[in-house]
């Protein structure tokens, strides 16, 4: 299995970098930076200085992923399209979502993410299938459900934050705040990280390994949509209405993404070891490349949970008097981060690989869920959001 | 290293106690929990103050060194090969390298050099070139702030620790240790608070907590400490001028905010600031904070009336919340604690009312506490609400907080009081009325004479069943059912006996009307009917309600209270630094891949030898291919046609 000749290429092209851009490159800047000027200008009202901050960093971010990372930029105006789309149809009556159509059945927030589980839950049998039968044009099609279920899922989060602000100015936020909304982050986010592995290293069987995982968070999703109707979108506690949620919850969820992809890849790489000339074997990458990208995926997790811990210690020092309380929310994300650090040094200093760190990487997973799940389940604290 | 690897992973398995086991929660609990042997022993090794035990500083402390040390160890090499680009490395050194490649141009050597010097440059590396005796070397590399990203980031770890060292209580740990300090654990007003269980403002890092009440003030803090604290003095006092909170039509608060003075001696005037969550003032190194808001003693006026006495005046009582008033009734004295005041209570509406939510009105929260100490629970609402088009009083019980209250329903009059309630209630507990009743039926439904022999006994028993009934409720009287018949009749039983009661009662009600003066000819109407059976229901919960009085809300003045969280943590700015050091530190480990690469270049009869090697630190996967591609690019541009 070789990497791809194309992406491998650019590391040896010596053209100055913004001299290697083309008019495409330049076109997707000029569209997100409109689009970036456009929403200051029409919310301005609902957003303070480090708000504005936030939406030009993305908007940077954004362009800067899309020259890196060509497949993000039609993503991102499929997702925007379909979103302006559901704004327009919404109007300013939030009754819409229930008499539109297009609104109703596809592209109003409840009914893209449930379009969005199902194309997840599809597009982990299309992988499977791939692996059992070789046919690589079910791997395309699981690939193409993957992308549609991360447009429907993105498009989903919009929607639900311009949902939101329907209800009521006041009670308008992203929908980063509570546990349904940011398991359907986690979802779009680890199934993103995924699509640039499947890209990079032209293999699409790791798929049927990270779906599995996706396909799991679908199936709590779908369970607290339907027994507890959790889907509802609720007012913010005070303490959450603050510019940090909006940098603190995502780089969290770039973290988690990574970690639970880390851990299926282990998971593969078990289940390989065990069976060298299986089938398994002959559709996944070979096995250090497997452990390689384990390592990347872990690194990359790493350091924006880095970054997550940190902004969360100064909002809570702008929000609870104190950037460390040793809550358990708090408390848990030291611990995952150190059982990281562990594994980093294991594989670095100590030169380990392999068996014992997919493993490791595994319980890690565990570990993760933990802090970002069994915290809200079974230990109190000050993370005032979503308890089960 | 080894070290290391243990440390990380023991101090998280300790935070992990930590977080399962709930801390510094009342030792009683605790006690409770886990019986008291345990609790000596979880006690003993701090486990209900893991945070702050000296075995878990200790582990930090270890963990500050090693890191220290490591850092110490590593740091001059990492610098030394971040600068050096090694121009006098050894033929042989290189060709023992796994990266290397040799081939031969027609360029001349200076040439060469020029050329792939640029052409290295071009990829980002930085170059340095040599002439040795009969050789050119030309060194090269990139990626070096990688390796600077080992010394800031693990570097970070110690600032940080030393960051939050600063803002952890240690000196305020080894005063305690050395008997300076004593906690406080008792609920006593601040004026009596000793001085060895005060700090005063050189405390140079603590973080507290104190509810100020609309109107007043405060010059301190308390801070917690295990199962107690201690108070911390400010340099300043504080002041609310106003409290403001708004809520979602939920009832959940949406916003709250303290409009606050600071009288400081050194400051001529009052400095005034509101405050909100996620907006605190940082003032003079003191940051306060905006944390919760609760009731600031407001004023309450309850009419009660007695359970036993129902025919009696109703007293007239004045409580302020989280104070203590007296009650002397014939069961005993109680001691009424008001504990919470809430001026509205909003609770998702009844289904087909075409509201979400409704508002309850205002309730008053207390514990009446009999002389045993026992104490129930209350909860009171204002304003009659509606069940059904019928109107009640609510009063909820419960015996402890674990409970979910039990409500008794008490009809309510036709022009909104409870009197009619009460006198019904006093004729109801009219144990002479009810004998005479008793035994007008027995001679009418029951077909006795007063010669029967039985007669007597019937009665009694008719009085003691609707007695039992007013006294403990239904549930004594379902329990009487069930002891005196074989389990297969208890149904039977049962409704035997709640039609007995009813019936007495019934005419009981009668008497009720009659002595309204209500013309009963044309028997009961249904609204009345239907009184009589909601009161029949509140009969039937009196026994388990428990109290002695009835308590109804009548007027109030409600005083808000903020609860400000004043902290002092003059280690924050290290901390962040730490913090910055580390995410620049991770990225710059992760991201910049620290590689050389050498060309050895030596001229002979009119061609040049190139020899290439090349090393990434800890040499990472995509390198064999970047230096394939390496050694490609530069076998092209040192042929003549390229140039
Ligand atoms: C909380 C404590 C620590 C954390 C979070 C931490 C974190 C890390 C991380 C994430 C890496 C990975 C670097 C990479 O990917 O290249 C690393 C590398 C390393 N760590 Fe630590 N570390 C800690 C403590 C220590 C201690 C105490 C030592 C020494 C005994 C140490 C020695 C090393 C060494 C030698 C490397 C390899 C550096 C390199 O190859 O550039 N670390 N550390």
């Amino acid at each position: 299995m070789s990497a791809n000749p194309e992406i491998m290429h650019r590391g040896l092209d010596t053209t100055p970098f913004l001299k290697r851009l083309g008019a495409f490159d330049w076109v997707w800047a000029a569209l997100v930076l409109i689009g970036a000027v456009a929403a200051h200008r029409l919310y301005s009202d609902f957003m303070d200085g480090y708000e504005v901050g936030i939406l030009y960093g993305t908007a940077a971010g954004l362009i800067w992923l899309g020259w890196g990372w060509k497949p993000m930029r039609g993503f991102s105006l499929a997702v925007a399209l379909l979103s302006l789309a559901a704004i327009a149809l919404y109007g300013s009556e939030l009754t819409n979502g229930n008499s539109n159509f297009f609104l109703k059945f596809l592209i109003s927030s409840q009914s893209a993410i449930m379009w969005m589980s199902a194309l997840y839950v599809m597009a982990t049998f299309a992988y499977i299938f791939e692996i059992l039968s070789g046919s690589s044009f079910s791997g395309r099609v699981g690939s193409a459900m993957t992308w549609s279920a991360t447009v429907m899922g993105s498009v989903g989060l919009m929607v639900r934050w311009r949902e939101s602000y329907l209800m009521g100015a006041d009670i308008g936020h992203i929908p980063v705040s509570n546990l349904y909304e940011v398991f359907v982050l986690f979802a779009v986010m680890t199934a993103l990280l995924y699509l640039t592995y499947e890209r990079r290293y032209n293999n699409r069987a790791m798929g049927a390994f990270v779906l599995t995982v996706i396909s799991a968070a679908v199936a709590f999703i779908l369970w607290y949509t339907f027994d507890r109707e959790a889907h509802h979108i609720q007012p913010l506690v005070p303490a959450l209405q603050s510019y940090w949620m909006k940098i603190h919850v995502p780089a969290n969820f770039v973290g988690y993404g990574a970690f639970a992809l880390a851990a299926m890849l282990g998971v593969a790489y078990l289940l390989i070891d065990r069976k060298p000339g299986g089938l398994l074997a002959r559709r996944l990458p070979s096995l250090e490349i497997l452990d390689d990208i384990m390592y990347k995926a872990i690194a990359l997790g790493f350091a924006f949970f880095t970054v997550a811990t940190v902004l969360g210690a100064m909002w809570a020092a702008e929000a609870w008097g104190g950037y460390w309380s040793w809550d358990p929310k708090e408390t848990w994300a030291l611990i995952v981060w150190l059982n990281y650090a562990a594994w980093l040094h294991l594989r670095l200093t100590k030169g380990w690989r392999g068996v014992p760190l997919a493993w490791w990487a595994i319980v890690g997973l565990f570990v993760t869920l933990f802090a970002f799940l069994g915290v809200n389940m079974f230990l109190s604290g000050l993370h005032s959001y979503g308890t089960l | 290293m080894n070290l290391a690897i243990t440390l990380l992973v023991v101090i998280a398995i300790a935070a992990i106690i930590g977080t399962v086991l709930q801390q510094n929660q009342p030792y009683n609990d605790y006690i409770i929990k886990f019986g008291p042997y345990w609790f000596e022993v979880f006690k003993g090794l701090g486990l209900f103050d893991i945070y702050g035990t000296g075995w878990f500083w200790l582990l930090l402390g270890f963990l500050l060194i090693s890191t220290t040390i490591c850092v110490y160890r590593n740091t001059p090499a990492i610098i030394r090969d971040m600068r050096h680009f090694r121009l006098d490395v050894q033929e042989k050194s290189l060709r023992a390298f796994k990266h290397r490649d040799e081939w031969q141009s027609e360029l001349s050597g200076e040439v060469l050099v020029t050329t792939l010097g640029t052409r290295l440059q071009q990829h980002g590396y930085q170059v340095r070139h040599k002439q040795h005796d009969g050789y050119r070397m030309v060194a090269a590399m990139r990626g070096g702030l990688g390796r600077l990203g080992y010394i800031l980031s693990h570097l970070s770890i110690v600032v940080i620790c030393l960051g939050g060292a600063i803002d952890g209580n240690l000196p305020l740990k080894l005063a305690e240790m050395r008997g300076e300090i004593q906690i406080e654990k008792r609920n006593i007003p601040v004026s009596e608070i000793a001085a060895n269980s005060t700090l005063g403002t050189d405390n140079s890092s603590f973080r507290g907590s104190v509810e100020i009440p609309e109107g007043s003030r405060a010059n301190f803090v308390f801070l917690q400490v295990r199962d107690g604290y201690l108070l911390q003095q400010l340099p300043f006092t504080v002041a609310l001028e106003d409290f403001r909170i708004e809520h979602y039509p939920s009832g959940m608060p949406k916003s709250f905010e303290s409009d606050l003075i600071i009288i400081d001696p050194d400051e001529k005037e009052p400095l005034r600031q509101t405050i909100k969550v996620n907006h605190p003032w940082v003032y003079k190194g003191y940051a306060i904070y905006q944390a919760s808001f609760s009731d600031g003693g407001s004023e309450i006026k309850l009419k009660a009336w007695s359970l036993d006495k129902p025919d009696a005046e109703p007293l007239l009582i004045d409580g302020v919340v989280k104070e203590t008033n007296q009650l002397v009734t014939p069961r005993g004295d109680y001691a009424l604690e008001v504990t919470d005041f809430k001026p509205f209570n909003v609770f998702p509406a009844e289904e087909g009312s075409g509201k979400e939510f409704h508002n309850y009105g205002p309730s008053v929260i207390f514990k009446l506490r009999a002389a045993n100490g026992e104490a129930r629970e209350y909860v009171n609402y204002q304003v009659p609400i509606s069940v059904e088009g019928r109107h009640f009083l609510l009063s909820g019980m419960r015996d402890t907080p674990a409970e979910e209250y039990r409500f008794l329903h008490i009809p309510i009059d036709s022009d909104g009081g409870i009197n009619r309630f009460m006198r019904f209630l006093t004729l109801a507990r009219d144990r002479a009325l009810i004998e005479r009743i008793a035994r007008r039926l027995t001679t009418s439904d029951f077909d006795m004479t007063p010669e029967d022999p039985n007669f007597n006994d019937f009665v009694t028993s008719l009085v003691e069943l609707q007695q039992l009934f007013i006294n403990e409720g239904i549930d004594a009287v379902v329990e009487l059912a069930e002891r005196r018949v074989p389990e297969e009749k208890h149904n039977e039983a049962i409704s035997s006996y709640i039609k007995l009661v009813q019936g007495l009662l019934g005419s009981v009600y009668v008497e009720l009307l009659q002595g309204e003066g209500i013309d009963l000819s044309e028997g009961v109407d249904a609204t009345q009917a239907q009184y009589f059976d909601d009161a029949l229901n509140a009969f039937s919960l009196l026994g388990p309600y428990g109290s002695p009085m009835f308590l109804k809300l009548e007027e109030y003045k409600h005083v808000e209270a903020t609860g400000l969280q004043i902290a002092r943590a003059p280690g924050q700015n290290i901390v962040y630094l730490g913090c910055v050091m580390l995410m620049a530190g991770v990225f710059f480990m992760f991201y910049l891949h620290h590689r050389r690469l050498w060309l050895r270049i030596e001229e002979q009869d009119g061609h040049a030898t190139i020899l290439l090697a090349a090393a990434g630190h800890r040499e990472r996967s995509d390198f064999d291919h970047e230096f394939e591609l390496m050694c490609g690019d530069l076998r092209q541009h040192s042929s003549a046609q390229a140039n």
